[in-house]
């Protein structure tokens, strides 16, 4: 599958997934508490900074996942023109655009592997309040390994459509596919069920 | 066990393939996506608690970093950003739907799923959207409740696609709508 991580390798991979989030908490903590402009300013700078290091391709990707913010930073910014005040506007989005522009950044730079470790570790101490970690790890993976095959009967589910109708089968196919959905769980259950089952592991 | 968490793994898919299938998005003009209809089918058909865990699961594969977002979108930068809300508010709309579902069975499922959809996945929703984008924009919650009131119509219509969905699924297979199968 596709993922959003980088298309090149940074320094950045190399830190703790964890180290990375911990930072990133932090720094959404100080953006939401600080109101100064010529901060907020330094900060986006930085961040823009932290994009071209690696260089223009990584640059060029992480700036494009940026975009889809436009909408907001226009919207925020013609407000706060029309109410003349500017200065809190740009505060507003410049919080906005580095806080966002920081978590994509922690996304680009950190392997799906490391970052399912860093879940592993934050929840096994709820392990023994009666939480089934197995049950959580199989499940996450059972979503990643279904999607691409319910994808793919969605795509067989419109393909009959059009074979019958010359209209879009927009909504109408949804509830078909709901039902793959159950029938596809059904049989995954069984299988697991087949293979020693979720809680008799735990108990082990 | 097994049953619940293939039934939440199925549906958190379910939520992905909504929002990722081109051919499902819902055609009234505006570029909108099945995906919160999916929202609204785990409370529906699953019930309260394995719908808002199935979005959960969803939820957390987003943030570890797949485009599992309508759009290709995902990733921690979403969870900060200006319709954040709305993510989180996903959680807690799916299980206020599924509970309406669960607990309401004196009127016609086509309406109790509707009005619950409606309740869940718009009321519900909404509060937490709208609270997230004044946080993010620093607006007032009124303006920020403007920013988003063009999209209730859709969203009207897809709670009531929700409910045709459910109660045919009931119709046609009553042992595979979950919610009332009373757990």
């Amino acid at each position: 599958m596709i993922s959003l991580t980088s298309p090149v390798r940074t320094r950045a991979h190399d830190l703790p997934a964890a180290l990375k989030l911990g930072a990133l908490l932090v720094a959404t903590v100080v953006l939401a508490s600080v109101s100064n402009l010529w901060f907020h300013g330094a900060v986006f700078l930085a961040v823009l900074g932290l994009y071209i290091l690696p260089g223009r391709l990584f640059f060029s990707v992480g700036i494009r996942r940026l975009f889809i913010l436009w909408p907001f930073v226009a919207g925020v910014l013609i407000w706060h023109f029309a109410i003349d005040a500017m200065a809190e506007g740009a505060v507003i989005t410049l919080r906005m655009v580095s806080a966002v522009a920081l978590a994509n950044l922690v996304t680009m730079t950190t392997r799906l592997s490391d970052m399912m470790e860093v879940v592993h570790k934050l929840t096994s101490p709820f392990a023994r309040l009666g939480l089934n970690l197995r049950a959580l790890e199989i499940c996450l993976a059972l979503v990643i390994r279904m999607i691409p095959v319910l994808g793919q009967k969605g795509q067989l589910l419109s393909q009959s459509w059009r074979a019958r109708s010359t209209r879009k089968p927009r909504w109408r196919i949804v509830l078909p596919l709901a039902v793959c959905a159950l029938d596809d769980a059904d049989r995954v259950a069984e299988a697991l069920r087949a293979r020693g089952g979720l809680m008799d592991v735990q108990k082990e | 066990m097994e049953k619940t968490v293939a039934n939440v793994a199925l549906f958190a898919a379910l939520i992905a393939v909504l929002g990722i299938v081109p051919n499902i998005t819902l055609g009234f003009g505006v570029p909108i996506t099945a995906q919160s209809l999916g929202i609204m089918l785990c409370g529906t058909i699953l019930g309260a608690r394995r719908g808002a865990m199935a979005v959960l699961v969803f939820l957390l594969l987003v943030a570890l970093g797949l485009p599992l977002l309508s759009g290709g979108r995902g990733g921690l930068g979403v969870f900060v950003g200006p319709t954040s809300g709305f993510l989180f508010g996903w959680v807690a709309a799916a299980f206020v739907t599924g509970l309406i579902v669960q607990k309401w069975r004196q009127a016609p499922l086509t309406l109790v799923a509707s009005v619950a959809s409606i309740i869940g996945g718009i009321g519900v929703l909404y509060a937490f959207g709208i609270v997230g984008m004044s946080v993010v924009l620093g607006k007032s919650l009124s303006e920020a409740t403007l920013l988003v009131v063009a999209f209730i119509p859709g969203d009207i219509a897809k709670a009531i696609i929700a409910g045709l969905l459910t109660a045919s699924l009931a119709r046609a297979r009553p042992a595979s709508l979950l919610s009332r199968q009373g757990v």
